[in-house]
């Protein structure tokens, strides 16, 4: 793979990333890795529950 | 490899441009790849290349802009390896932005180029980074790397996620940057560059990005917890029930101010209101697309919605041959304030997921991605500031808003200095995402550092537009005259700052608006400074939709903080609510969550109102009054760390920050003072209430205003006792906190440190 695609890989991961498009990949990583077996919730409900809980605080600013 | 690389790039000199660029690109890509002195050759070929490539086709300028960034990184961090070359690196910083100060300080009688505050500003920041806050850290706050962070201990893959610094440091910036920090220094231009430069590069430095780290560190220490709950904690009831207040008044006056920013903005520009009402379709449709078609997308969602912005900005000035759906978007500003907040109270009541999400990201990319542009173009084309460095206006006549330079430079300039909306920030969300506390250095004092740079960006946004030309825009008709030919003949002659009519009605054809006369609220006049820096870096002939983009992208999180914050006032009210009968603080039971929407949107719904009917234009009283807010809110986060630094044994190092607290008492009481009591009717609420009374007793009040005369009348004297209020507040959490440190130093018991003990981490 060349330095270019590899970059070019990186910046999307990173991009994906600090824009929350990964969330629910990370979601489902976290709850494998660390509780089991366990029912999570699917990729839609993931994301209505995560905006109700980012939508709950101050979270914008002047 | 680099080393031939750079050997490369010399023989190419002088070749075609095609190996030119690529060679460019090979340096810098051998910069990123290799760590050893190869990088510094390469950037010192690069820079070389940059400067004969921009001299022979200056479209290739951005790429080398971009590639000379990376090889001055390169060579910092090269440099920084050794020791010796460490100290030389700084003392070089030092002694530039020193003599960039100077420069700024002492050039007069010329226009001077905007380049010596941007070297002075990047110099300052570096010095107050590198230095200042690794002192605090150190020294005061002994962060402990060891320690296990909140989102190490509690990791529960949502809220509470450790994440990579750089991450973390993008999610904060882009919470705390809004538009404060672009509306408070284009109005502060009125005083001229120069005060309102210095307050922006010295005041950050030291105060706004200690008061972010400090409140980000507490509230890291303490789980997360949120400035109120903090406040309670560590001072006590008083304090707590201050902070709660304080917020709470500072949503509803934040909200109402930008509301009026919005509705000027849009004010009899077709244009402008067609883009701004896009958005909410726009954001509908991501909503919908991100619920229901590609869940949780938001990459390619916000890519699809971006676009459709850019559409809809293109599309507005499209409509001007379609002359009947034109006019349909053309409002007076009244209809325009009724619309905004029968909005809120929808969006306040609507879903998430329906608009205020789908619209932040967009809201969000667009942010970043202007600000971005912002400063590269800016620093690209580094254009000559018209504005004298010092105006006549610092002895409190100024039009766009009235009071001298002190205090009021220092409540207008808010955001780009110091925030208090920031500690509400720094305390809850981002302390959950921190992986290690040696990151609160980037992420607290690091991204205020920037916030502060997009202060700098518009400051200069707004002092390179010809004076006469910045006071026409930002001048309300009820001091220059409806009429522009009354404006221009006040602005020219008894001012001194030369403007013709043509020359505006030139400017406002080119920028595709029918008027730029009598634009308050900072907007306008910042999207005119934006679109000509904007269209000179990437592209003239654009003015036009550079000029509808810059107000589409002022607008767009305009709303989305109208929204999110109409929503935390409407939590927090129900919570208040709550106390006093149960059922209203269960946040999903619809008649709570009417009641409360409807109080919330009430309140800041009354100020836009009266803001838009007041004739002086209610930028006047509203912005110093946001100022007043939040800089007190400001005070109170700096008395909590005060506090908890006196308990800790600390009370050596208390100056950190009980001398901007002090700073920012003196300000804020000055200019609340001054707001109640003054005697002048443009600065002094009561003198203003007095005023009219007798002008609507005597019948010397035009028709026009005779009918809403008795309502500005009342809002003169609610709004002296709000400022009073906000003082006595401040006072009262001051006088809490001196008593907890004076307790806390003779021994006296106080409440134990609310500190979470100490875990270490595994590796």
């Amino acid at each position: 793979m060349s330095l270019v695609t590899r970059w070019f890989r990186n910046v999307l991961k990173q991009l994906r990333h600090i824009s929350g498009d990964d969330a629910y990949e990370r979601y489902m990583q976290h709850h494998q890795h660390c509780h089991g077996a366990q029912t999570l919730l699917d990729r839609r409900a993931f994301y209505l529950a995560e905006q109700q809980r980012k939508w709950n605080g101050i979270k914008r600013c002047c | 490899m680099p080393v031939n690389a750079c050997l490369d790039i010399q023989k190419v000199r002088g070749s075609s441009l095609d190996g030119l660029r690529n060679s460019c690109d090979a340096a810098a890509g051998s910069c990123l790849s290799e760590a050893s002195t190869a990088p510094i050759m390469a950037a010192r070929s690069a820079l070389g290349l940059h400067i004969y490539i921009s001299c022979r086709q200056a479209r290739t300028l951005l790429r080398c802009v971009a590639c000379d960034l990376i090889c001055v990184y390169c060579v910092v961090t090269e440099l920084t390896k050794n020791n010796a070359m460490t100290k030389i690196f700084w003392s070089m910083i030092a002694l530039l932005g020193a003599f960039a100060i100077g420069g700024i300080a002492v050039l007069r009688g010329e226009q001077i180029n905007s380049l010596w505050i941007v070297v002075a500003g990047i110099c300052i920041y570096m010095l107050g980074y590198r230095f200042y806050s690794a002192w605090i850290a150190a020294k005061i706050l002994t962060i402990d790397a060891t320690r296990m962070t909140p989102a190490e201990r509690n990791n529960n893959g949502r809220d509470f996620v450790p994440t990579n610094k750089w991450i973390v440091f993008g999610h904060h910036f882009a919470a705390i940057a809004g538009p404060g920090p672009l509306i408070g220094p284009t109005l502060a231009v009125q005083f001229g560059y120069l005060p309102g430069a210095l307050w922006i590069l010295v005041g950050a430095v030291v105060t706004g990005c200690v008061q972010d780290m400090m409140v980000l560190f507490i509230s890291m220490r303490r789980n997360g917890r949120s400035l109120g709950q903090m406040a309670r904690d560590e001072l006590g009831p008083v304090g707590g029930y201050a902070a709660m207040i304080g917020t709470l008044m500072i949503m509803i006056i934040l909200i109402a101010v930008l509301g009026l920013v919005v509705v000027n903005a849009m004010k009899h520009s077709p244009w402008a209101t067609f883009t701004v009402v896009m958005t909410l379709p726009i954001a509908v449709l991501i909503g919908f697309y991100l619920r229901n078609i590609r869940p949780g997308r938001v990459l390619e969602a916000s890519l699809i919605g971006v676009s459709l912005l850019l559409a809809a900005v293109v599309g507005g000035g499209a409509l001007h041959a379609y002359p009947a759906v034109f006019n349909a978007f053309d409002f007076n500003g009244l209809p325009l304030a009724w619309g905004i907040i029968a909005y809120g109270l929808v969006a306040a009541v609507l879903p998430v997921w329906l608009l205020l999400a789908p619209r932040d990201y967009l809201s969000t990319f667009l942010k970043l991605g202007t600000i971005g542009l912002l400063m590269i173009a800016v620093i690209v084309v580094h254009p000559v500031l018209k504005m004298p460095a010092i105006t006549q206006f610092v002895d409190g006549t100024g039009p766009v808003f009235a009071g001298k330079v002190f205090p009021f430079l220092f409540i207008t300039i808010a955001c780009g200095v110091i925030s208090g909306f920031h500690s509400l920030v720094a305390s809850g969300t981002t302390p959950k995402l921190l992986t290690s506390e040696s990151d609160i250095r980037l992420v607290g004092y690091g991204s205020m550092a920037l916030e502060s740079c997009v202060a700098v960006a518009a400051l200069i946004a707004a002092a390179l537009l010809d004076p006469g030309v910045y006071f026409a825009i930002n001048s309300p008709a009820g001091i220059v005259g409806a009429l522009p030919v009354d404006a221009v003949a006040k602005i020219s002659n008894d001012w001194h700052f030369p403007v013709t009519v043509d020359q505006m009605q030139a400017l406002a054809t080119q920028m595709g608006e029918t008027t730029l006369f009598a634009r308050t609220g900072g907007a306008p006049s910042l999207a005119v400074g934006m679109a000509s820096i904007l269209s000179s870096a990437f592209g003239q002939g654009l003015l036009a939709v550079w000029y509808h983009f810059a107000i589409m992208f002022e607008a767009v999180f305009i709303l989305t903080t109208l929204d999110a914050g109409t929503r935390v006032g409407r939590f927090m009210l129900q919570d208040f609510l709550g106390h006093v009968w149960k059922p209203m603080s269960d946040t999903s039971w619809y008649p709570s969550i009417l009641i409360s929407s409807t109080l919330i949107v009430a309140g800041w719904g009354y100020f836009l109102y009266i803001g838009v009917i007041d004739p002086n234009g209610g930028v006047n009283i509203l912005w110093p009054l946001f100022g007043i807010a939040n800089q007190m809110l400001a005070a109170i986060a700096l008395c909590v760390v005060t506090g908890i630094l006196v308990k800790q044994g600390k009370l050596k190092f208390a100056w950190v920050t009980a001398v901007p607290l002090a700073w920012l008492a003196i300000v804020t009481s000055t200019a609340a003072f001054e707001k109640i009591f003054s005697t002048q009717p443009r600065i002094g609420f009561l003198a203003a209430a007095n005023a009219m009374t007798d002008k609507l007793a005597a019948g010397t009040l035009p028709a026009a205003q005779i009918a809403v005369a008795p309502q500005l009348i009342f809002n003169q004297r609610l709004d002296a006792v709000l400022a009073g209020f906000f003082t006595v507040l401040l006072w009262v959490i001051i006088l809490d906190t001196v008593r907890v440190c004076w307790r806390a130093s003779s021994g006296a018991s106080v409440l134990p440190c609310s500190e979470t003990a100490y875990v270490a981490r595994a590796n």
